[in-house]
């Protein structure tokens, strides 16, 4: 990896909530307010702890959420690629992806503000899911928006919502996937932002979202990091993680961001091409920092999916949670001042991947996870003795979708599709 | 309302200098104006500001609807650069994007036909910051600006970008001539609220209720306690945000605004009519009705203020 880094060893937001030429705030004038409440807030019971937020956060993380998660070493993968593999287990948290992590944080957050009601957005459901089951911990009614596509395409978690007691709204708008329902989800707020807190499920959108939302999903690498040094005595040589908006990603990171010694691969999804048709709007794929340019989505300057005239683009990806034409602001930073590596991975070793782990681990993997678990497998020989890769969620809600895309293709790590016919 | 102490006490330096730079406009002989916008609102008071889509259904409509809205009275003319992501539209104006989207409409377009186009009322793009940034070949709002400035558009509004991230629009358009008109919102008080008074050029853009834009059946309480919250900046103030009728305007106008600002309705009759000559002719019937309950507003305003007597409608 390059040694050229011009990285500072740290990435806090700027006093405006910047990090680098990336972040801002971006939003209607009505919606300020209630970042700045939502800036204090952070900044008093995240950071410096008040009333003891950080406390009953981490003991609801471990009770109701199931921390800390294993850092497993994976025998067969280590053996398959000839080098240590440790497999961050974040598919073992309490609804079955990382996404708990945070969303629990704001549900708790926007308990410790006195906001009355909770809405947010979800792509493949996950970042859904993990909001209704903190709000029907913490007893908030709870409104979810989510595009056409990915109800349909993610019926399980639907369902799992509607048991937790959310309100799922589906979005008609667009190719009704993730980007549209956080358009929906931010006018739902610019209506009832006094009341309401808008749990974002990413590290995207205006300040101070980002920021926390990073702090929140942190402890997946806080604890990577202790595991790593006790099980193989030292730190990894490179960290890999799927990369839609960026929250599973910079959570992990953020620990191994000063250790320069630590290469970071941020995976995207690189759908069917990473060609672009500009006629259509079209990217048939989400691989944002790969192939992005710089521009304003959602709140804050970042790397986009856009044509020369700032329309954004319908991204594609066979997993809904990357299907994204953004991402995070802090990650366009990393990969700009090179400490974090962009790499993609197509649909269709995705799904190899998913069905590698599944066949040689005996772990069922999200699709999203999938695409970290491609890139292992196409560039294990630059990643270093020792990789720990994050396993960001379970592949439960996905199985729909890969019997339908497994059965379109020839592929090489998938068994037999009749077998599940009969 | 005299034009000598538009500011709140103390002031930002800033806009000393703003006001300095501007062009005094020539439409009233007797009094200075900072803008052609200013100027518009205040002048053939009280104002009505409509706003139509830019390529909805094509671009060729919108000139004639816009000439349309002219003859019926506008006293400026907001016309929106359709952007994929209008996270501050309600449904009416976010349909009418994307009709605008399919039929093709661009950046280039959009300026092609303002350069095209003659009317009294001053003309204003509404757009998204993105379009703005992405207009040159790198990320920077000055080419659009300078296009904008050149097409012969007055001013600027982006509903996505807040004061505090408006420092290099602000100048671009302040170097270009153009007013960068900035959004009230219910929610914005105390500091903010003298913060961005104290940078508004034009005119102040009053929300009139949370949410997203869209035509509704009344005028919101909200715009009260927005108009009496405002009532001691002397900077003018035109509401917008769901006024689609006459009364709208008339009662808006009673509580203290300069003016009204009407889309979602005349984005409705686009939307409806069935021929292009049919959306003409009820584009500027509506304007009439809009300007008409906007003066009949003033008339009660100005039972108690003798300056501003009320007019009759101009044929
Ligand atoms: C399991 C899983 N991993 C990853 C993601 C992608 O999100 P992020 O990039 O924010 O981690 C999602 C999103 O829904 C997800 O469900």
């Amino acid at each position: 990896m390059s040694t050229e880094r011009e990285h500072d060893g740290e990435s806090e937001p700027g006093r405006t909530g910047t990090f680098g030429d990336y972040g801002g705030q971006y939003v209607p004038e009505a919606l300020m307010p209630a970042l700045q409440e939502l800036e204090d807030a952070y900044e008093r019971y995240v950071l410096e702890n008040e009333d003891g937020f950080m406390d009953e956060f981490r003991e609801r993380l471990r009770d109701f959420g199931g921390r800390p998660t294993p850092l497993q070493r994976a025998d067969r993968l280590s053996e398959r690629y000839d080098r240590e593999i440790y497999l961050k287990r974040e598919d073992l948290v309490h609804g079955g992806a990382h996404k708990l992590n945070n969303a629990l944080g704001q549900v708790l957050l926007a308990k410790y503000m006195g906001k009355e009601r909770i809405i947010a957005e979800t792509g493949a459901g996950q970042h859904g899911t993990a909001t209704a089951m903190a709000a029907a911990h913490l007893d908030m009614p709870c409104e979810i928006y989510m595009g056409r596509t990915d109800v349909n395409r993610q019926r399980p978690n639907v369902y799992r919502m509607r048991m937790n007691g959310a309100e799922v709204n589906p979005v008609e708008a667009g190719s009704g996937t993730l980007k549209e329902a956080i358009n929906e989800t931010m006018r739902d707020w610019a209506t009832t932002v006094e009341r309401t807190h808008y749990v974002i499920g990413s590290v995207v959108g205006p300040h101070p979202f980002p920021q926390m939302v990073r702090d929140f999903q942190a402890v997946i690498g806080d604890e990577a990091r202790k595991q790593i040094r006790e099980k193989a005595g030292r730190l990894p040589d490179s960290v890999v993680a799927c990369a839609g908006g960026g929250s599973n990603t910079m959570g992990t990171f953020h620990a191994f961001v000063p250790d320069d010694e630590v290469d970071l691969y941020a995976v995207e999804a690189g759908g069917s091409s990473l060609e672009i048709d500009e006629d259509e709007g079209l990217a048939p794929n989400s691989a944002t920092l790969s192939t992005g340019t710089d521009g304003v989505l959602h709140g804050a300057m970042t790397k986009l999916l856009q044509s020369g005239d700032g329309q954004i683009m319908e991204s594609h990806s066979v997993s809904a949670g990357l299907d994204y034409a953004g991402v995070g602001p802090e990650l366009s930073h990393l990969v700009e001042t090179s400490r974090v590596t962009p790499a993609s991975v197509d649909d269709e070793d995705a799904l190899n991947g998913f069905h590698r782990l599944s066949r040689l681990e005996g772990i069922i993997p999200a699709l999203e996870s999938s695409h970290a678990l491609g890139y292992l497998e196409e560039a294990h020989e630059n990643l270093g003795d020792i990789v720990v890769v994050n396993v960001s969620g379970r592949g439960d809600k996905d199985l729909e979708t890969v019997l339908e895309e497994t059965e379109k293709r020839d592929l090489e790590a998938a068994p037999e599709v009749e077998v599940f016919d009969q | 309302m005299s034009d000598e102490d538009r500011q709140p006490e103390g002031g930002d330096p800033r806009n000393d200098e703003r006001g300095a730079k501007r062009p005094a406009s020539d439409t009233d002989a007797s009094v200075e104006y900072d803008s052609d916008v200013e100027a518009a609102i205040r002048g053939d008071h009280p104002a009505l500001i409509t706003y139509i889509t830019a390529g909805d259904p094509s671009l060729e409509d919108t000139k004639a609807s816009v000439e349309a809205l002219d003859r019926g009275g506008s006293d400026l003319i907001e016309l929106g650069l359709p952007f994929s992501e209008p996270i501050a539209e309600g449904s009416t104006i976010q349909a009418a994007i994307n009709r605008a989207l399919e039929a093709g409409t661009t950046p280039a377009g959009f300026f092609e036909l303002v350069d095209d186009l003659e009317t009294d009322a001053p003309l204003l793009v509404m757009t998204y910051y993105n379009m703005i940034l992405q207009f040159g070949d790198e990320p920077d709002v000055r080419p659009f600006v300078e296009r904008a400035a050149e097409a012969g558009l007055s001013g600027i509004i982006v509903p996505d970008l807040p004061a505090e991230e408006a420092d290099p629009l602000r100048e671009a358009c302040d170097d270009n001539g153009l007013d960068l008109v900035f959004i009230i919102a219910p929610t914005t008080e105390g500091e903010r609220l003298d913060t961005i008074m104290s940078q508004v050029s034009g005119f102040a853009y009053v929300q009139a209720r949370l949410g997203t834009t869209g035509a509704r059946a009344n005028v919101s309480s909200a715009t009260h306690d927005s108009l009496a919250r405002l009532s001691e900046y002397d900077v003018p103030k035109a509401v917008g945000f769901g006024v689609s009728e006459g009364d709208h305007a008339a009662e808006i106008i009673e509580a203290g605004a300069d003016g009204v600002i009407v889309g979602s309705a005349l984005v409705d009759i686009i939307a409806s009519s069935r021929t292009p000559e049919e959306a003409v002719d009820a584009l500027e019937a509506k304007a009439r009705e809009l300007k008409r309950g906007a003066r009949r507003g003033a008339t009660d305003v100005a039972a108690d203020a003798a300056e501003d007597p009320p007019e009759t409608e101009h044929p």
